[in-house]
């Protein structure tokens, strides 16, 4: 069989990945030893040695996600402390470089944003946080040194951007993260989605969010580096938590219907043709009280009343062929003219069936629309699906 | 059983031979959610890529391992395609064909010599 040297590293790739990243290169997480030790199969993933499975493989561990709950390495994330001397400096500071309000975030509440730029389009997707007198910031690996770069020039030397090294990131999801993480601290019980806060756990200073990227309920938690280890130990001692890898992060939140940066979003996108305008609260739209003033704000603004000719969209493969990234979509079986392209695709182990996302023209973008992707040549119905594929199972 | 450096295994039944897949190149693939088999009586060349097995982490293609005929597929295989990683080298075979001179078999690896080839 041909493609099977491929099979442990077919994970969707970051473009700064693609770029060419060499093994001797590669960073590790302050739980990489652990990772060995459960038995994870190891790829590189954005310039880090990261697990893409465990023993159970990619579909148990999504259902086990789904079912119950899931441990995630995500400390290959950058972790970003945005500091000023009056903390509503900073608060300002960050609106210039993204569309989300910042100002009126209170404290001990996040917020999901993107930066952008001067075309309207996005530069990566990140988390932010009021933490009292300083901002939490989460960006993806593949951008964060981009990210750190951007947000020094725009912002020093007024506010302060500390990339922190000395902190790993664990994420915690699926129905029962709330019954395990509060056996180590009854307050996280008490937390809704998107709060955040500080509680020790294992004996940890950790900052703690009731959030994540797979649908589920859960929290992610930053831990100093050195306490990373007995953390997730402690946490996967539960008999309702299994390690997750990559492979089944990625299914995971493509059933919800999140986006993939460097995938389902990117520098070319705009968040209006990405779906992704509900994360632009009123007050940076046109109308509102600080309406633009981010990079692309002529664009973005002028879509979100005209509208865009192109939109990101859910697809149900009709067969059992996955449509993988990268396949064209026509209006008909016999269309000359490319009209999408899936942008990230494969199968959904809670679904039971394939699922996609890509990008296709307004007129063809309506839920129920059928049209074809062509795989190994032929051309296989797919239907125009409602995002998400997966109902979300927030706490709000 | 005869194995090929594709990862096929290959099993002489009277005047046909019985291919699937291996149990090690099953595990590498993780679970196989989508099968596409060949045509009952279609003509295949060595290494024409007539099964598409999609596992959650990637597509790969099987190549005939001979020229033949292919006599029979494995159809249930394509309602449940996760029985490739349950018994990859027993129910989960993936095509019967017929070969012009089995001999051709004596080349490939033994079971031995494909365990030192995958390390």
């Amino acid at each position: 069989m041909r493609g099977l040297e491929y099979a442990g590293c077919r994970l969707p790739c970051t473009r700064s990945q693609t770029k060419g990243c060499r093994v001797s290169e590669l960073k590790r997480t302050p739980l990489y030893d652990l990772h060995v030790s459960l038995g994870a199969k190891m790829v590189p993933f954005a310039g880090y040695d990261m697990p893409v499975q465990y023993s159970l493989g990619v579909m148990k561990e999504h259902l086990h996600c789904r079912a119950a709950a899931g441990l995630f390495d995500v400390s290959h994330m950058g972790q970003v402390i945005l500091r000023s001397e009056d903390p509503e400096v900073a608060k300002a500071a960050l609106e210039t470089l993204i569309p989300q309000d910042v100002l009126e975030l209170v404290e001990g509440r996040q917020r999901y944003g993107f930066f952008t730029n001067d075309a309207g389009g996005i530069e990566d997707d990140l988390m932010f946080a009021n933490r009292g007198d300083h901002l939490f910031v989460v960006v993806n690996a593949a951008c964060k040194d981009a990210d750190v770069a951007r947000m020094r020039a725009a912002l020093e030397p007024e506010v302060t951007v500390k990339l922190l090294e000395n902190r790993a990131l664990l994420a915690l999801q699926g129905p029962k993260a709330e019954v395990v993480l509060a056996e180590h601290h009854p307050v996280v019980a008490e937390m809704r989605f998107m709060d955040v806060a500080t509680v020790p756990i294992a004996g940890a200073e950790c900052w703690v969010s009731r959030s994540g990227y797979t649908g589920e309920d859960g929290y992610e938690i930053s831990v100093p580096a050195a306490a990373a280890t007995d953390l997730a130990k402690a946490l996967l001692a539960h008999e309702d938590v299994e390690a997750i890898g990559l492979g089944a992060r990625d299914s995971l939140r493509l059933e919800a219907g999140l986006c993939l940066y460097g995938h389902d979003i990117d520098e070319t996108t705009s968040p209006v043709e990405g779906g992704l305008t509900w994360g632009m609260q009123k007050v940076r739209r046109a109308g509102g009280d600080r309406a633009g003033g981010f990079p692309g704000a002529d664009r973005i603004l002028r879509e979100m009343g005209e509208g865009v000719s192109r939109k990101r969209v859910g697809l149900s493969p009709e067969g059992r062929a996955p449509m993988r990234e990268g396949t064209p979509l026509f209006a008909s079986a016999d269309a000359d003219t490319q009209i999408g392209t899936v942008t990230s695709g494969g199968f959904g182990p809670t679904v039971g069936a394939p699922v996609a996302m890509g990008y296709v023209d307004a007129a063809h973008a309506e839920n129920g629309t059928t049209l074809f992707g062509e795989v190994r040549g032929k051309r296989l119905p797919v239907s125009v699906a409602k995002l998400p594929f997966v109902a979300a199972g927030f706490k709000r | 059983m005869k194995f090929t450096e594709e990862h096929e295994w290959l099993r002489v039944e009277g005047d046909e031979v019985v291919v699937g897949i291996t149990a090690h190149a099953a595990e590498q693939l993780g679970d196989v959610v989508f099968i596409e088999l060949p045509d009952e009586g279609q003509t295949v060349s060595k290494d024409d890529e007539i099964v598409v097995i999609e596992s959650v982490k990637a597509a790969s293609d099987i190549l005939a391992p001979l020229d033949g005929v292919i006599t029979e597929v494995n159809e249930p295989l394509v309602e449940e395609p996760g029985k490739v990683n349950e018994d990859p080298e027993g129910d989960a075979w993936f095509f019967k064909m017929k070969i012009e001179d089995l001999s051709a078999l004596d080349d490939m690896m033994d079971e031995a010599a494909y365990k030192k080839f995958i390390g």
